[in-house]
């Protein structure tokens, strides 16, 4: 529970921050809220020699509207993007997720960007997020680029970005209108990290019947999961709780979870079309409101 | 000495705790808060194998570290510093408990070499860098597993992995088995837990500069058994040793002994003659500190078709874990005292059989074996009801020892000293609108839901491990000063015993002051553990407080010149009897002790020890009730009520009892529910961190009804009972036989603790896919 010693570097700008990640190589490590690496160090799973703090750099917090997107800061807290109005308004789906993000501490604490980038297996932002078909602003020092969550997220802990790249925000398309989103948890009884989650974001006609869906399920991968052939079950059908339990039915096909000390295959497998079929249900229902 | 107080008097009163303040506002002195000047940091290198051959150390590294003081291995240090365990049995087997590894690991987390720096964190990296090249051994976790021909040897030195066996006959067990109508069997196995205390375990040792005394300050139960353990271990003289435990943060059994850390601070602050100090990290605690239930049970009953229980066989097949701690080997012998439970069960047999694993070594945990003894006969007679086709209700109140019969020798040869089950019984069928849980439960079972009801009658045994002792003296000031030799570590003594000592002496709580915790401070103590605490150590206290009261009446007399019976006790001191305005106050009283102005031959001061010792267990006794649920989609169990009704005579100050009842209901559900202590077959540790192993937290906890019915206990001077245990004895077995009622329907007969929610949506699956 005492990490190994390390030296410390307060960054002013993104750009002081990647010159430093070039300096400093793999012995630098990024430090945005601290709340998943602070707790490996303690436990020396990492040992950086050198710690660089994002968290002076300004600039990277915050909710704003750009055109037809939500634009979040990578480094806005959870407790700021839960309680932000704008993502209130647009997205209760990304506000529901940040809501049950580990405790207060870590909700006041921990970061958006430092979540997605650290890409846990068992966190509840990449589900969401891919629910939501987010894209990735990244920054090296020869330019930025975008990444759509669909390809970012390659495996355990492990993202499409580069070594030499800074996440600096989460673009989140404004659903259109008779669109909802949702989030539903199973977190694990002593980390409250998911066993298994969905996140759904759901496009209904006035008809009653489903234009677009994107369902994402964690906990049963290397990363978020798109359940597609629950997707596919919905497109075009009228949205009512036969269909979607029938369509949440097939959210866990396809995928490989594996057994842990607190659930088995079946189980995790199981609880995927629960927890995928409420968070359909939840999203439905905030297209009606 | 009485057992009556008056109404509305102190001992009965719900008050705030004295001691509250500093400790809920960040004010209180924990070990980790004694900082001396010059004090060096100690830190370990621990075995990451659960079994292994160490064929090399490398600490080269280390000692040139910054700020290294010094680095040691087993191999530096004689092998005399080894935690010796009680013989509990001639043949009882003892392997090496050496305080830093020799040769050998036989579990995660066993000490190889200590480090000591002039930082914490110097000392962390140095012990981090000591290099130990091990040879894997093959290890075993599981008791019965163990027991198995060809299973690896947990401790090499020792051929098999018995440790001790123990087998009680009570009556002709195998008549009851020949005559019996029905006979069925059950296996049990309760889940292992983690104590983990709010404090993790820490010591200072501070040697005077010539090292010819020792004082130490200890997060522990028992100051006087710890400094005499520390004494002996070290071969160094006891009364040399000054030992001070300030505010303890937790125990629940697990502070009771003494571990390998604290023997090597010691060794090692007397070798540098430098004060050191050690204090676990959450790591370390939730890997080291003894671990508490898993054992293992299997019985088998004899009914007679009228409910009668005709016998009882139990096989308890223990886990004790890699090393004996002193107390180790005790929480399996309490099945021998309450196998039979509540009822009347003369001809029963009862076996033990202790084994050792490659686990963290076990010992008490609030309850001590009572929870996994109520567990296992409350189970039992639920089965029973049930092979019968009988209400789960008649069979108990037809098998209960009735108030009539006490005191009553069980048939495993321990004596009851008093009880009335039927009375709480009564009250919590009352408090829990019993036939309407039954009701709704009937209703919803319709509607497709799977909920249950259950409860459990148990009793309690505490007080035992012989005496406490207790001063009281009357300052100068008439104020009064209370020594206890059972120390508090979170059990609010500073409030309770000036509640006593007020009471008795019919003075104001602000005019007491408890001193306690400290080996220079009071005589001779015990310690705190078993519920022992207001039982024994109230008991001494009362004594002490009579006998001063007794002197300070013929005191009093002999300043008014008067009779002593001419006297009776007033506020604050006594009254002539028939002249309440004629009084004496423990000041006048004081002034005179001291002064020399006593009767003739008596001699001056005043101030009073008792040593009490009640000889026999107090026996407390309740019901608890559960009403549970199951969601079928996902396994998740609610308790959706739990009515908690327990008799433990008279109430000191039932704001703590109701305290102590939250805390042990909160530790009992988390073994209902969802904690367990998982190792690998071969003893690697699966959850030895808060991020997977589950301890209740406040927002876990269901909504929890108390009730109560006072049956004062006739041996000992107040009439208390202890009650810290009730909460881990009575509610799991409430909520399991209730968990069993909700499963009844689908033909499932039993699961082991905890009821996870995997757990129990595997077993509806498979019992559905059956039907």
């Amino acid at each position: 529970m005492f990490p190994a010693s390390f030296a410390y570097v307060a960054a002013r700008s993104v750009e002081e921050a990647l010159e430093l990640m070039v300096k400093h190589g793999e012995e630098g490590k990024l430090l945005a809220g601290g709340h998943s690496l602070i707790p490996a160090m303690k436990l020396r799973l990492q040992s950086p020699r050198t710690l660089i703090d994002l968290g002076t750099v300004p600039g990277l917090r915050g909710v704003r509207v750009d055109g037809d997107h939500l634009v979040i800061g990578a480094l806005t807290v959870h407790t700021d993007v839960a309680s932000s109005e704008l993502v209130r308004k647009h997205l209760l789906g990304l506000a529901d997720a940040t809501s049950v993000i580990g405790d207060i501490q870590v909700r006041n604490r921990g970061t958006i960007g430092g979540s997605v980038a650290h890409a846990d297996p068992a966190a509840d932002l990449p589900v969401i997020l891919t629910a939501l078909n987010a894209s990735f602003t990244v920054q090296s020092l020869s330019g930025s680029r975008s990444i759509a969550v669909d390809d970012f997220f390659t495996d355990f802990f492990t993202t499409a970005m580069n070594s030499d790249e800074i996440l600096t925000e989460i673009h989140v398309p404004i659903p259109a209108t008779g669109t909802g989103s949702a989030y539903a948890k199973l977190p694990h009884p002593a980390s409250g990290y998911v066993v298994v989650s969905a996140g759904a974001l759901i496009a209904r006609q006035a008809s009653g019947s489903c234009t677009a869906a994107r369902v994402a399920i964690g906990g049963l991968g290397t990363g978020p999961l798109r359940a597609v052939a629950t997707e596919l079950e919905l497109q075009g059908k009228p949205l009512t709780p036969q269909i979607i339990a029938a369509a949440a039915a097939k959210a866990a096909e396809e995928t490989e979870p594996v057994e842990d000390s607190y659930a088995g295959v079946e189980y995790k497998c199981h609880v995927a079309t629960v927890y995928a079929r409420k968070a359909i249900e939840a999203a439905v229902e905030r297209v009606k409101s | 000495m009485t057992t009556e107080h008056e109404p509305n008097g102190l001992i009965g009163a719900s008050l705030k705790r004295v001691e509250d303040p500093p400790l809920i506002t960040g004010k209180g002195c924990y070990v980790d808060d004694i900082n001396l000047p010059g004090m060096l940091h100690l830190a370990f290198q621990r075995s990451p194998y659960p079994h292994a051959k160490i064929l090399s150390i490398d600490v080269g590294k280390a000692k040139t570290m910054p700020g290294v003081e010094a680095v040691i291995t087993g191999n530096d240090i004689s092998e005399k510093l080894n935690l010796s365990s009680s013989q509990v049995l001639p043949k009882m087997k003892i392997p090496p408990h050496p305080v830093l590894a020799r040769g050998a690991v036989h579990c995660v987390g066993a000490p190889v070499a200590a480090v000591v720096a002039k930082t914490r964190a110097q000392a962390e990296d140095a012990a981090n860098s000591i290099d130990v090249e091990y040879e894997a051994l093959p290890g075993v976790s599981n008791a019965e597993a163990a027991l198995e021909p060809g299973a690896p040897l947990a401790r090499e030195e020792i051929d098999g992995n018995i440790c001790y066996t123990m087998v009680k006959n009570g009556g002709d067990v195998d008549k009851a088995f020949a005559i019996a109508d029905h006979i069925f069997t059950m296996h049990i196995a309760s889940p292992r837990q983690v104590a983990l205390a709010m404090e993790p375990r820490g010591i200072v040792a501070s040697p005077d500069p010539f090292g010819k005394n020792l004082t130490l300050w200890l997060s522990t139960q028992g100051p006087h058994r710890a400094r005499a353990e520390i004494a002996n271990t070290l071969g160094f003289p006891e009364h040399k040793i000054h030992l001070i435990a300030p505010d303890v943060g937790g125990g629940f059994g697990s502070k009771g002994p003494v571990y390998r850390e604290d023997i090597v601070a010691c060794h090692l602050a007397l070798k540098l003659r430098k004060p050191i100090k050690w204090v676990a990290t959450r790591s370390e605690d939730f890997i080291t500190t003894i671990q508490g239930r898993d054992q293992a049970m299997t019985s088998e009953m004899a009914l007679r078709k009228d409910g009668k229980i005709l016998g009882l066989k139990v096989k308890v097949v223990a886990n004790l874990g890699a090393y004996l701690h002193s107390s180790t080997a005790g929480p399996p012998q309490r099945m021998l005292g309450m196998a039979c439970g509540s009822y009347q069960i003369k001809d029963c047999r009862v076996e033990i059989v202790a084994v050792f694993t490659n686990t963290c070594p076990t010992g008490p945990y609030r309850g001590a074996g009572r929870p996994e003894s109520v567990l296992n006969i409350e189970r039992l007679l639920d089965k029973a009801a049930a092979v019968l086709g009988m209400d789960r209700l008649e069979i108990r109140r037809k098998n209960f020892i009735q108030p009539d019969q006490f005191p009553y020798t069980t048939g495993t040869g321990v004596e009851y000293d008093s009880g009335d089950y039927e009375k709480p019984l009564r009250e919590a069928l009352k408090m829990s609108n019993y036939d309407d849980l039954l009701r709704q439960r009937d209703e919803r079972r319709k509607r497709g839901e799977l909920v249950g009801v259950g409860f459990s009658t148990f009793v309690e045994p505490s007080g035992g491990a012989g005496f406490e002792s207790g001063t009281v003296r009357v300052e100068r000031t008439g104020e009064i000063t209370v020594l206890t030799g059972s120390s508090s570590h979170g059990q609010g003594h500073e409030t309770s015993w000036a509640q006593i000592a007020a009471e008795l002496m019919k003075t104001s709580m602000d005019h007491v002051t408890i001193l306690h915790g400290d080996t220079h401070v009071s005589q001779q103590g015990t310690g705190t553990f078993g519920s022992r605490s207001a039982v024994v150590g109230g008991g001494a206290l009362a004594i002490a407080a009579e006998r001063v009261i007794e002197k300070g009446k013929r005191i009093a007399a002999h300043l008014v010149e008067a009779a002593p019976e001419d006297l009776v006790q007033s506020d604050g001191g006594f009254a002539v009897k028939g002249v309440p305005d004629k009084t004496i106050s423990w000041r006048q009283i004081a002034g005179a002790a001291y002064s020399g102005r006593v009767p003739e031959g008596m001699e001056i001061g005043l101030q009073e020890t008792a040593f009490f010792d009640p000889k026999r267990e107090a026996w407390g006794f309740g019901t608890h009730v559960a009403l549970v649920s199951i969601d079928r989609d996902t396994g998740k169990f609610t308790i959706e009520r739990l009515v908690l009704v327990d008799d433990c005579g008279v109430v000191i100050n039932p704001m703590i009892v109701e305290g102590q009842i939250h805390g042990g209901v909160a530790q009992g559900l988390g073994e209902a529910m969802r904690e367990q202590m998982l190792y690998s077959d071969d003893g690697q540790v699966q959850t030895g961190t808060f991020m997977n192993y589950a301890i209740m937290r406040a927002a876990d906890m269901p909504p929890m009804i108390l009730g109560e019915t006072i049956t004062p206990n006739p041996f000992n001077p107040l009439g208390v009972k202890g009650v810290g245990e009730c909460g881990t004895n009575g509610a799991p077995p409430s909520v399991a036989n209730a968990l069993m009622d909700a499963l009844a329907p689908l033909g499932i007969e039993h699961v082991d603790m905890p009821y996870t929610a995997p757990k129990l949506w595997a077993l509806i699956r498979n019992a559905e896919r059956k039907n």
